[in-house]
């Protein structure tokens, strides 16, 4: 079981973004991928989460051997793929309450109504654990939140919504050294044997917080250097510029 | 689906309100407009000659008045009111048993839900079926406080002491071309009197069905509220999908006597070639209080701007109203306050969506005259588009003279961006779903001013608009 992207191919109009990306994803797993700013790491998280301004060119991406470039966006959501957005966006006049029930109730078979008392319980509980206020259901989406209480509210859905496979797309930018605690404890409560994770991050300091199982360098549209969670501190100390060169040695 | 397919609203499932049963009418004026058809009208309803007179003075109102395209859509012109059958009724008197309506318009009436909302939470209910009411009832405990409410043939000729004094008055027959149109051939509607210190707890209801095509509704309802007296009033308006058009004209008039408050609510839903063109007025007294809450779904082109004219001191007009256009539509709407008074408050409140190719319009006018002091306006109106292709305007005419009066006026125009859809769609909501929570979330802080059981309709009405405009 697992994510499997084989030489993936990504075009926004005429500009190609990633160009012959392969990676495996395993459920089980936590994936860091890093690399410099406009290396595609952003891209990757769209292509996977359906976004239809990227056109995929080539290549292949499957999700527990389910074709995923064949399913729009909504259908890989309710498929099990959750996506944390770096620019969570507003949605004005909708709760976050009714926002997350909505989204739950969309997972069920039609006729089926999502029981309210069971649902609030879990929404307040899961609240509780990322430190929110209960006057949190009663805000429109994101509509005037901090970047901190925006990321909070993504792993919140994360947490409510219990994906097979979560892209997590620099969930630390913007973030302050508390906030990122507690929203890498969040993400660290939900790791399992039945969940995979692909974090995306431009800066090393997020990986001691989520500790990845395996960790790629990405640079332009490729993955160009795997290894364990040595090769984020030796990027840290040692620059992508380090990595680039012995590449192309 | 391509984001461009996504945003092509294309046929609306009405499938609530689109269906009909075979017609046989026992009355029937034929189609077209004449004198013969006024009297058809009257003779039918044995009218007293003040009506008969009043309708055929009218009748030449309508004629002399040009339409008023110079400022409205031109889209009027596609009426042709030689095409029109103006009055269709099965018979004059309603009945006051459910048991007793003919079996079709009782199915009619069934299906839309009106004999269980009756049970539940309405203190009296007038169901009309083309140009007459087909039943009609209120709760006794009412009758015996003197609470009347009955059609407008009725009120007219069994209450003429009552009616007589405000019919027409409020909204004088040559208002514009439409309210004329509907003086010289009104059928139906409600008649509604509630007598001084009656507070009515639970809404009266009244549910307007066209069933019959290339036909005009001209329903006329007047609400009168004597002094410290309150009454909410309902109405709820369907029509199947015909080929053809069909003509909605109504008048509403309402006079709030001293210390007086009257709510009316409006939850239309009518099919894609309806005209609905209606004029609203109300007269507000010494420290009265009218509310127009207005919910505008369907129709090709509704005009309709419902005032309030405040007449004595500390009286107060509203005006909230909710507007959905979708392909093919143009909602033109907005608001009318007439300050006439000292210390007279209004507020006007409308929220407007533009989906597909559809366009809305708000029209507002606020006036204040010099000589008055202490008047208070507040208009907001937002719109919201969901693609590029939808369409708003507005126009505020605010007129103020004087400088002892407050006035605010807010405008917005906000979109629903393919990036919101898209974040939603990432959690789980398919196209329609997203546009449709979006569009709840809009005119959510409006919806709340609804009743309970208005509200649920309004947001499935919503919901299922946005389903068809997705295709």
């Amino acid at each position: 079981m697992s994510i499997e992207i084989s030489d993936l191919h990504v075009s926004i109009g005429d500009q190609p973004i990633i160009n012959g990306l392969n990676l495996t994803l395993p459920k089980g797993e936590v994936h860091a991928i890093m690399g410099p700013n406009g290396s595609g790491k952003s891209t990757l998280a769209k292509v996977l989460s359906g976004h239809e301004d990227y056109e995929v060119t080539g290549g292949k991406v499957s999700m527990d051997g389910v074709d995923l470039l064949e399913m729009e966006a909504d259908e890989r959501s309710r498929e099990g793929l959750f996506m944390a957005f770096q620019y969570p966006h507003e949605i004005p006049g909708v709760t976050n309450a009714n926002f997350i029930r909505a989204a739950l109730q969309a997972r069920l078979p039609k006729g089926e109504e999502l029981d309210a008392v069971g649902y609030y319980k879990e929404l307040y509980a899961e609240m509780d654990k990322l430190e929110m206020d209960r006057k949190f259901t009663g805000r429109a989406v994101n509509e005037g939140f901090s970047g901190g209480e925006k990321k909070r509210n993504e792993i919140l859905q994360m947490a409510m919504l219990k994906p097979s496979y979560a892209v997590l797309d620099e969930t630390d930018s913007g973030l302050d050294i508390d906030a990122l605690k507690v929203v890498s404890e969040g993400v660290n409560r939900m790791r399992s044997p039945e969940r995979g994770f692909l974090v995306i991050t431009h800066y090393q300091r997020l990986l001691d917080y989520i500790v990845p199982d395996v960790v790629h360098v990405m640079k332009d549209g490729k993955i160009i250097r795997s290894g364990d969670k040595g090769l984020a501190l030796e990027l840290e100390e040692r620059g992508y510029d380090w990595v680039l060169d012995e590449t192309a040695a | 689906m391509s984001s461009a397919e996504a945003t092509s609203a294309i046929d609306i499932d009405r499938s609530v309100g689109d269906f009909s049963y075979p017609e046989s009418h026992e009355f029937d004026a034929g189609i077209g407009l004449t004198d013969k058809t006024i009297d058809y009208i009257s003779d039918v309803k044995k009218e007293a000659d003040w009506i008969r007179e009043f309708r055929h003075r009218a009748l030449k109102t309508f004629r002399d008045k040009p339409m008023p395209t110079h400022w409205a859509s031109e889209d009027l012109h596609e009426i042709d009111f030689d095409k029109i059958r103006y009055y269709l009724a099965h018979g004059q008197r309603p009945t006051r048993s459910w048991d007793d309506v003919p079996d079709d318009m009782k199915e009619t009436f069934e299906r839309l839900g009106i004999p269980e909302q009756e049970r539940k939470f309405l203190a009296g209910v007038e169901a009309q079926f083309d140009s007459e009411a087909a039943y009609s009832n209120v709760k006794e405990s009412l009758e015996k406080e003197g609470v009347i409410f009955v059609n407008s043939t009725e009120g007219l000729r069994e209450h003429p002491e009552i009616f007589k004094k405000w019919f027409g008055k409020v909204i004088p027959t040559s208002d514009n071309k439409f309210s004329a149109l509907n003086s010289a051939v009104f059928s139906g509607g409600s008649f509604i009197y509630v007598p001084p210190g009656v507070k009515v707890s639970h809404p009266l209801q009244a549910y307007f069905r066209i069933n019959a095509e290339n036909f005009g509704q001209f329903e006329r309802t007047l609400i009168i509220c004597d002094e410290g007296s309150e009454v909410m009033y309902m109405e709820g308006c369907t029509a199947p999908k015909f080929e053809t058009s069909t003509l909605h004209s109504a008048v509403v008039e309402l006079v709030a006597m001293k210390d007086a408050k009257i709510q009316y609510i409006t939850v239309q839903n009518w099919s894609a070639n309806v005209f609905n063109l209606v004029t609203k007025r109300g007269l507000a007294h010494e420290n009265a209080e009218i509310r127009w809450i207005d919910c505008n779904i369907g129709s090709r082109l509704t005009m309709k701007y419902p005032g309030v004219v405040m007449k004595g001191r500390k009286a107060r007009g509203e005006v909230v109203s909710i507007a959905l256009a979708n392909d093919g539509q143009h909602q033109d709407t907005g608001a009318k306050m007439i300050h006439a008074a000292d210390e007279t408050t209004s507020n006007v409140i409308s929220k407007s969506i533009s989906v597909g190719q559809g366009r809305s319009t708000y029209r507002g006018q606020v006036h204040i005259p010099k000589h008055l002091k202490g008047c208070k306006n507040n208009t907001e109106c937002d719109a919201l588009l969901i693609n590029t292709k939808s369409k708003t305007d507005t126009y505020p005419a605010i007129t103020v003279r004087g400088n002892q009066h407050a006035t605010q006026h807010e405008a917005s125009v906000s979109q629903v961006s393919e990036d919101q859809i898209f974040y939603m769609k990432q959690r789980g909501l398919s196209e329609a779903e997203a546009m449709s929570l979006s569009v709840n979330g809009f005119v959510n802080d409006l919806v709340r001013e609804f009743p309970m059981e208005y509200s649920v309709e309004l947001k499935r009405l919503i919901d299922l608009e946005m389903e068809g405009s997705v295709g």
